[in-house]
């Protein structure tokens, strides 16, 4: 913007790391997959199998943690997927996410039925709390785990596919639209945040009791909900993997590099960005109907714009533009934030604020992009 | 003619009281021995007595008059058992009673209660008293002074009230005063039986703004319980109902146009904000996530200044504001050497590396001044409101806002048209190389212009602490509104924010009144989203080759 071109080598290097593993995987990718699966099989085991007493045994307070840092992984990998290889940097992807997670969230609170504070049957206590005569039509039918698993999906498709229909469709790029989609994710806060919305206003949702029948405050469900998130994680990762190598993924990669001259040969520009862009709200609001079961809460200030922002540095770190990187971005980046909001809380902003600056200046690549230079060398 | 008559009459009047106030300063005593007799009357009369040694009092013209009548309307006359000497006091109640002397109106010494006797009053003399009281004050010099007489008399109208009134109607010269005159007289004849006259005094009435001037004439309008109007005559009926029509209509747009002002007062703050990030995000094609924190700082250094002159907190705003423009100019500077300049032309990265730098400032402030809001004291001639009318006030604070946001727009604008900076700044803004080659220090201009951005948030932050409380926070909540600002209005094109926050503020504040103000920035946000769609690059782009680049 300041007239100097955008400096082409960074995404030159990265196309070349993506093209040359077409049809293969890469070293990373593979221990990453090895990974996840070695976390699917063992943490059962050490939960489960291993005695309480064994130094060995995992807490339920560890397997939360875990799930929590797998759904950020999910998230961390929607705005890589659009964000390193599509150029579009969204500032509000957390509010996909939050939508994923209040349908998820809608779904359980209609579980709890009777066993509420209030105890009424239908009604969540909020809604007894707030005067509601009857159920909001929106509610209708989220008694049913099928219907909200659709609507985890169709909400945080529709509002991405809305959004993105009038951001691309105009034209909107660049800074510009990451501003918008700040303004957009703060918009949907102030929006929860009242009390008519029917979501809960402040409070939010909270107070699960179970979910699919099975009781949320035991440690086998967590379990299980963990290796769910893990498959999902992989799930979703192998898909964007086979998004980006394939020839759509070589024409979105085209869009990033150079946008006017992709339209110029042709490509339909705004269809593969706004598709992928919907693909990505998708994976980011599955990411959230998987936390909120895990957290047991879910209120607007998940809407928050930092947390979107925050997002993006979690990607930063990993290595933008290698989808792995920004999941392993997003767990180291929540361990240290687990480990210094804990013991140095203080500190904690200092870091975070240290860190969006040394990454972005010394580390444009990421840990990953550090690890494969370091690679070559040998 | 007549009325030339009763003005050249007045002025008679008014020569003779200043004559016999000259002649007083000489001969003080006969004046004094009179007046104090005339008071010790009032010791032993009857009330019906009372009442005419108080206009006996009121005809006097002595300079202490008004003081003496205003103390006995107030409970505070005594006279003292023992000498039977008239005594003002200070207070109505209490043991000792603080005397002060009915001629010099100096203090007299105290007294305890059981050794004075309270000189007493009833409802009929107090209102013989009011009225005196106020022909005093209706006399007063200050047009201020009157109109408050005229306010505390029409509160309560009787006869004597409605005389003085119309008496004084002739030789008041103030407007306005005038008009409450004649408002006052009016609701008193609203009272008449005489039907023209009615009629007439509703048309007077007509023209007021004051909410009490429209209940006295829709009391007219009421109904009783079996139906019938309340009020017989069918003129003044239907004349008081036009009559409340329009006052109805003319407070409502006096209450659009305060609602109107409140937005252009949150308007100038957002165009303060956007200014600098116009100038940042616009000339340098710098998005600085920072810029709210910059303007944190500002609100800070109010805040700080405010504590080192304690004594003055008068001037301590007008110190704050350059004091502020060099704290977040120095931070911008720094900011700009340190990191920016690593990554211009990639604005997506200066976008993360200085939202870092926001988090590192704002836990900055919390560290040195606690988490906790800070209060930032208005001074005493930033406080209050301009009265326009009865349906109109304009808050002090806001309107110097105001007009301090259009003072910085001006001298930046001047700043950037019309001195070596400004050209420079431009030269480099729309072709960067080619200012290089033609001898601009581009690196220094950089540092310059972020300085100058980052300044202006510093004095938006300034003007921000007259309104909010300063915290940690403060940066967050503005900094998306003024984004909006700067994207509504176009990059770089200040025109287009000043346009663009008056426009958004506005919009903001006539909203909320009818869907609340969560709902009216949600609406706002949503209709400037599809703003973008007709209009990607806002109300003024920037045209040009430079712009194809950005």
């Amino acid at each position: 913007m300041s007239g100097e071109k955008q400096e082409p080598g960074l995404w030159k290097r990265t196309t070349l790391v993506a093209r040359g593993t077409t049809g293969q995987f890469d070293q990373g990718a593979r221990w990453f997959l090895i990974v996840l699966a070695t976390v699917a099989i063992a943490v059962p085991i050490l939960n489960q199998a291993v005695p309480a007493s064994s130094p060995l045994h995992l807490s339920a307070f560890g397997i939360t943690l875990l799930g929590k840092y797998m759904c950020y992984g999910m998230l961390a990998l929607a705005v890589d997927l659009i964000w390193g290889y599509c150029g579009i940097l969204s500032l509000g992807h957390a509010a996909f996410f939050s939508l994923g997670g209040y349908a998820m969230g809608m779904y359980l609170m209609r579980q709890i039925g009777r066993r509420g504070v209030y105890g009424d049957p239908i009604l969540p206590d909020f809604m007894v709390f707030l005067n509601y005569k009857a159920l909001p039509w929106f509610w209708h039918g989220f008694n049913h785990f099928a219907l909200a698993a659709v609507m985890v999906v169709v909400a945080s498709a529709l509002l991405a596919w809305v959004f993105g229909w009038f951001a691309f469709r105009s034209r909107v790029t660049g800074v510009y639209f990451s501003i918008i989609t700040q303004a957009l994710t703060y918009a949907l806060m102030l929006a929860f945040f009242r009390n008519d919305m029917g979501f809960g206003g402040n409070n939010g949702f909270t107070d699960f009791k179970d979910i699919l029948g099975f009781d949320l405050h035991s440690d086998l469900t967590h379990v299980v909900l963990l290796v769910a998130t893990t498959i999902a994680l992989a799930a979703s990762y192998l898909a964007c993997r086979a998004i980006v190598e394939s020839r759509a993924g070589r024409v979105v990669l085209a869009i990033r590099d150079a946008e006017s001259r992709a339209r110029f040969l042709g490509y339909p520009v705004e269809t593969f960005k706004l598709w992928l862009f919907v693909f990505s709200g998708i994976i980011a609001g599955i990411a959230g109907a998987l936390y909120v079961p895990q957290i047991g809460i879910i209120n607007p200030s998940e809407f928050a714009p930092i947390n979107s922002i925050e997002v993006v540095i979690w990607v930063a770190v990993g290595g933008r533009g290698t989808l792995y990187g920004a999941i392993v971005g997003a767990i180291l980046v929540n361990y240290a934030k687990t480990y210094f909001t804990g013991a140095f809380p203080e500190i904690w902003l200092y870091a975070l604020g240290a860190l969006f600056v040394l990454v972005t200046l010394f580390l444009p690549r990421g840990i990953i992009g550090l690890v494969q230079s370091r690679g070559r060398e040998k | 003619m007549r009325y030339l008559s009763m003005g050249g009459r007045w002025l008679f009047g008014l020569s003779l009281l200043a004559l016999s106030g000259v002649g007083s300063l000489h001969a003080q005593a006969p004046d004094d021995t009179s007046f104090l007799s005339t008071l010790g009357e009032l010791r032993e009369a009857t009330y019906s007595d009372k009442a005419t040694i108080v206009e006996r009092l009121g005809k006097t013209g002595h300079p202490s008059t008004q003081a003496v009548l205003t103390a006995f309307l107030e409970d505070r006359l005594y006279f003292r058992n023992a000498d039977q000497k008239v005594f003002l006091t200070k207070t109505a109640e209490g043991d000792p009673l603080n005397l002060i002397d009915p001629i010099s109106l100096k203090d007299a010494g105290s007294s305890p209660a059981d050794a004075l006797t309270k000189i007493g009053s009833n409802n009929g003399l107090r209102s013989t008293l009011r009225a005196t009281v106020a022909h005093f004050a209706l006399a007063s010099p200050d047009p201020a002074v009157r109109l408050a007489a005229v306010r505390e008399m029409s509160k309560a109208l009787n006869e004597p009230a409605i005389a003085t009134l119309r008496e004084r109607l002739q030789v008041e010269t103030n407007a306005g005063v005038k008009k409450e005159m004649a408002t006052a007289l009016a609701l008193a004849a609203l009272d008449g039986s005489d039907s023209a006259a009615r009629v007439a005094a509703v048309e007077t009435l007509k023209q007021s703004v004051s909410q009490d001037v429209r209940n006295r004439l829709a009391l007219l309008l009421d109904k009783n319980s079996d139906g019938s109007f309340a009020e017989k005559d069918d003129n003044v009926r239907k004349a008081a109902a036009s009559a409340v029509g329009t006052i109805d209509s003319w407070r409502s747009f006096y209450s659009g146009i305060q609602t109107l002002f409140f937005g252009l007062s949150l308007g100038s703050v957002l165009v303060l904000i956007a200014i600098g990030l116009a100038i940042t995000f616009g000339v340098m094609g710098v998005i600085n996530m920072a810029h709210g924190e910059l303007m944190m700082l500002g609100a800070y250094t109010t805040y700080v200044v405010q504590m080192v002159m304690p004594g003055h907190i008068g001037i301590s705003v007008l110190v704050a504001v350059p004091a502020a423009f060099i704290v977040a100019g120095l931070t911008g500077v720094l900011m700009e050497r340190t990191i920016i300049r690593f990554l211009y032309g990639r604005p997506l990265e200066t976008l993360l590396a200085t939202f870092g730098v926001s988090l590192i400032l704002q836990q900055a402030v919390r560290s040195i001044f606690s988490a906790n809001n800070r209060s930032v004291i208005t001074p005493e001639w930033m406080s209050g409101s301009l009265q326009v009318n009865d349906a109109l006030a304009i808050t002090y604070n806001r309107l110097y806002i105001v007009i301090f946001a259009l003072f910085v727009f001006a001298l930046i604008l001047l700043v950037l048209k019309r001195t070596r900076l400004g050209l420079d700044i431009r030269a480099v803004s729309q072709n960067r190389s080619m200012a290089k080659a033609m001898g601009i220090r581009t690196e220094w201009v950089d540092a310059m212009t972020f300085g100058l951005g980052s300044g202006i948030a510093g004095v938006a932050g300034v003007a921000l602490s007259q309104l909010t409380n300063v915290g940690p926070n403060l940066g967050q909540s503005y900094i998306i509104d003024s984004f909006m600002v700067v994207v509504f209005g176009g990059v770089g094109n200040l025109w287009g924010s000043l346009i663009g926050g008056m426009s958004m503020g506005a919009v903001n504040e006539l909203l909320e009144p009818y869907v609340g103000a969560v709902l009216a920035k949600i609406l706002v946000l949503v209709a400037l989203i599809l703003f973008i769609q007709r209009r990607p690059r806002g109300l003024f782009p920037q045209t040009g080759r430079a712009a194809d680049d950005k």
